[in-house]
């Protein structure tokens, strides 16, 4: 007999149920990576495609002169510019809103910034913002297309797009094998900025026929584990990419001390589990994303350094030891010595910068989505 | 002063033990007489001083009691005046509120708690207001007891502050106990809620929202009960304010058994609502202590329904709509309840869950006033207050939040089905609302 005695029957009751979410109310919101479905972020990856590889001629005129505003209550370097530039590809004028530099410092309310920027003639606002959310409240108000260029703690989900874009290029779609390319590649003329002498890229004709040729199923990342290591708790890119990946078949490991980890954070979704053992994830995974510790949201917490990067720091020897295939990713910016040491981040294994560069056609597609989309409620 | 007749209701006073059709005469602000259908002469009772309410098919009962509301005065009337959070109680079938002490200035006094009770707030209904434990709620310096309840204080409490430090939480249950008055505590160990904006847990972590985790309330009123156990003073009464997680709910039960003065209240919406009612940073769902888990939910119903709750109270807590229009982790905890409350037992603790009429309206009035100890109020017996709610028990409704008689209009429950109409609500012998009459 089981020793266990079971515990008496609930009474079984009928509770209130939570209201359906009303957003996103505009089609052309990207709020978070739930907003899209997998059709979608199939066509998302085709248009940065195709737009990328546009003549930039006669891409400008896609969105020529429309405009839009870039509301940024927080510090940015990739993530503003890449969706700056994205914007300005297609033609959009661009004005820029920064806390430091605008009313926001005089006391003026997210609500009113926004409806101020609406009659402004803005016909999209850009968003960063230090609290998570802030991008929901703002397309309450405004009922504009929003998009989400990370939200607090929250969501990025622009980022987790441009990631899911750099893996599915180093994705083999015989094998479904995430290779890493040891070609020096053809740089592409409008790349050509973002080009180091040590990044490793894929030639953009193996990227296209990676990225243009499938659309995206529940199987495409198949077979393939990406684990996210590091501060987990404060980061919205780590949020957006373990609600993203599963759903294209991927498994997520969560790698990092309970401090910046919490065990309830398994919960979040399907296909996401976690493991405190830094090297035991590493084996298993073909796809590490390093993440930096973001001592601007640790609210009081002291984290003992020394022990972290004992820990969880990505050295050249770990990474030799226990996943010399694998692709490492980082959303930036990266610490260099804390979270990864300068060797494995200008490495043959290192996909950081392809990752910024994968960021502009991904904000072009998504930019672009954003004015054109049409409302599927009529 | 008016004597009202109310014909042909059917009378549930669960203190009086009585659920039968009864007329019931008030007079001079009391229940004058309670005879069977009819049976009221209404000699002497005639004239266009007597006014007769036909309550065929409604229930009438004591008055509810909110022993938790905030009406924000002094201080904050732009969120709420006692006038309109006191014409919102009539609305909800209350005609008693216990007003908490987070006011600006804080109501550490005689002085602010007679200016609160003064005739020039125009108070609708009964407010009895609930003084600061301590000086400026700051937790350190305990105020003179004695003094605020000959001002008219019916308990203490820091409420949003809560007494951490044991030795001033220890002298506030001593002191109160010598004077007659409960303690209420907001149990919150807040140290463990820094910067935090609703329950720890896989919902927050999802919403990038820093989280209280329920040992904060549950470990303060384990502290708390500790601290009664230990003062043996068998005068010493702890009421644990709005308990939301099953551990705390434990822990009164168990106290209650080792037969300490230990009562606790629970709000509408830790009864039925839950963490994922948070959605998307509504923020009309942000309160402390916050929306819990469902297993939490589902004990704060157990523990209802077998008992060990004493009271439903709703923490009425109205902010401007401006206030509440921003980031979730800047907006001001609290919703509204006055209004909804009694539509919601109904609703939900009654037709849903099967507690019985009497024992709901128990737990809003008799219950409430016996654990405050408001003596002539909670029943209807002859010579009590005359303080009434008549309602249509059978009548669904839609709550519209911008209809409220309140200043404020942050509630989750806008749009909700309620059931139990008032009808009218006779606050000392007088309508202090009445279904007809225009906002």
């Amino acid at each position: 007999m089981n020793a266990t005695a079971t515990p008496p029957a609930r009474r079984q009751l009928q509770t209130p149920k939570p209201p359906a979410s009303p957003f996103p109310y505009n089609p052309g919101s990207l709020l978070s990576v739930m907003d899209l479905d997998l059709p979608a972020i199939g066509q998302l990856l085709a248009r940065a495609t195709a737009l990328e590889n546009q003549d930039p001629l006669t891409r400008d005129r896609i969105l020529l002169k429309r405009r839009i505003a870039l509301l940024f209550y927080e510090s940015s370097t990739r993530t503003r510019t890449s969706f700056e530039l994205a914007a300005k590809s297609l033609g959009a004028d661009t004005t820029l809103v920064s806390s430091l530099s605008s009313s926001i410092e005089k006391g003026e309310t997210l609500k009113d910034t926004g409806l101020t920027l609406r009659a402004l003639g803005a016909e999209a606002i850009i968003i960063r913002h230090n609290s998570s959310g802030a991008p929901w409240l703002l397309e309450q108000e405004t009922r504009l297309p929003i998009l989400n260029a990370g939200d607090g703690m929250h969501e990025h989900p622009t980022q987790a797009l441009l990631d899911l874009r750099t893996i599915l290029t180093h994705l083999d779609p015989s094998s479904k094998a995430v290779i890493l390319s040891d070609r020096k590649s053809t740089v592409i003329p409008s790349e050509a900025f973002a080009e180091t002498k040590q990044t490793v890229i894929l030639s953009g004709a193996r990227r296209a026929s990676a990225v243009e040729g499938s659309a995206v199923s529940p199987s495409t990342l198949e077979g393939v584990t990406v684990t996210i290591v590091g501060d987990i708790l404060h980061s919205r890119v780590a949020r957006s990419n373990m609600l993203l990946l599963p759903r294209l078949g991927a498994h997520v490991i969560l790698c990092g001390p309970t401090q910046l980890l919490p065990d309830s954070a398994a919960n979040a979704g399907p296909g996401i589990i976690v493991e405190r053992d830094f090297e035991a994830a590493l084996r298993q995974s073909q796809v590490v994303m390093m993440l930096r510790i973001q001592a601007e949201r640790l609210a009081g917490q002291q984290i003992d350094l020394a022990q972290y990067k004992d820990a969880y720091q990505l050295t050249g020897q770990r990474l030799a030891a226990h996943a010399p295939k694998a692709l490492v990713m980082h959303p930036g910016p990266i610490i260099r010595g804390l979270e990864l040491t300068a060797g494995v981040a200008d490495g043959p294994q290192s996909a950081i910068l392809e990752q910024v560069r994968h960021g502009v056609a991904i904000r072009m597609a998504v930019v672009e989505r954003a004015l054109t989309a049409k409302s599927t409620i009529g | 002063m008016t004597t009202l007749v109310i014909k042909g209701g059917h009378l549930i006073d669960p203190a009086a033990g009585v659920d039968a059709p009864k007329d019931i005469l008030l007079k001079d602000g009391s229940v004058a007489e309670i005879a069977g259908p009819g049976k009221i002469k209404v000699n002497g009772n005639t004239g266009p001083d007597v006014q007769i309410l036909d309550a065929t098919g409604l229930t009438v009962a004591p008055g509810l009691i909110d022993i938790h509301v905030h009406l924000r005065e002094p201080g904050q009337a732009h969120k709420e005046t006692i006038a309109t959070g006191t014409a919102a109680a009539a609305a909800g079938g209350f005609t008693a509120v216990a007003a908490m002490p987070n006011t600006i200035p804080v109501n550490d006094s005689p002085e602010i708690t007679r200016w609160m009770l003064s005739p020039d707030r125009s108070a609708s209904v009964r407010v009895f207001p609930i003084g600061a434990a301590t000086r400026g709620s700051k937790g350190e310096q305990i105020n003179d007891f004695a003094a605020l309840k000959a001002a008219g204080a019916v308990a203490v409490t820091d409420d949003g502050h809560p007494i951490l430090k044991d030795n001033i939480m220890r002298e506030t249950l001593a002191a109160a106990a010598r004077v007659g008055l409960s303690v209420i505590q907001h149990a919150e160990d807040t140290r463990m809620t820094q910067g935090a904006s609703m329950n720890a847990g896989p919902t927050a972590f999802k919403l990038g929202l820093r989280g209280m985790p329920p040992e904060a309330e549950s470990s303060l009123v384990e502290r708390d009960i500790r601290l009664v156990t230990e003062l043996k003073d068998a005068r010493a009464h702890l009421h644990v304010a709005h308990t939301s997680t099953a551990a705390a709910v434990a822990a009164v039960r168990k106290a209650r058994r080792n037969g300490l003065r230990v009562t606790c209240e629970v709000a509408p919406h830790h009864f039925l609502l839950t963490e994922e009612h948070v959605g998307l940073y509504n923020t009309n769902a942000k309160m402390n202590p916050p929306l819990r888990s469902a297993a939490d939910r589902d004990a704060m119903i157990e523990g209802i329904l077998d008992g060990v709750v004493d009271a439903i109270a709703t923490d009425h807590a109205p902010h401007a709509v401006h206030e509440k229009e921003v980031e979730f982790e800047h907006a001001p905890n609290g919703i509204t309840g006055l209004e909804t409350a009694l539509g919601l037992c109904l609703r939900w603790l009654h037709k849903e869950w099967k507690l019985p009429l009497g024992r709901v309206l128990s737990l809003l009035s008799a219950q409430p006033a016996a654990l405050l100890g408001l003596k002539g109020r909670g029943t209807l017996a002859v010579g009590s207050f005359a303080d009434v709610v008549v309602f249509d028990p059978k009548a669904e409704w839609t709550y519209h939040a911008k209809e409220t008689r309140s200043k404020a209009h942050n509630t989750p429950f806008d749009g909700w089905t309620m059931q139990g109409k008032v009808r009218w609500t006779i606050s000392e012998g007088r309508i202090a609302f009445s279904a007809t009459t225009p906002q």
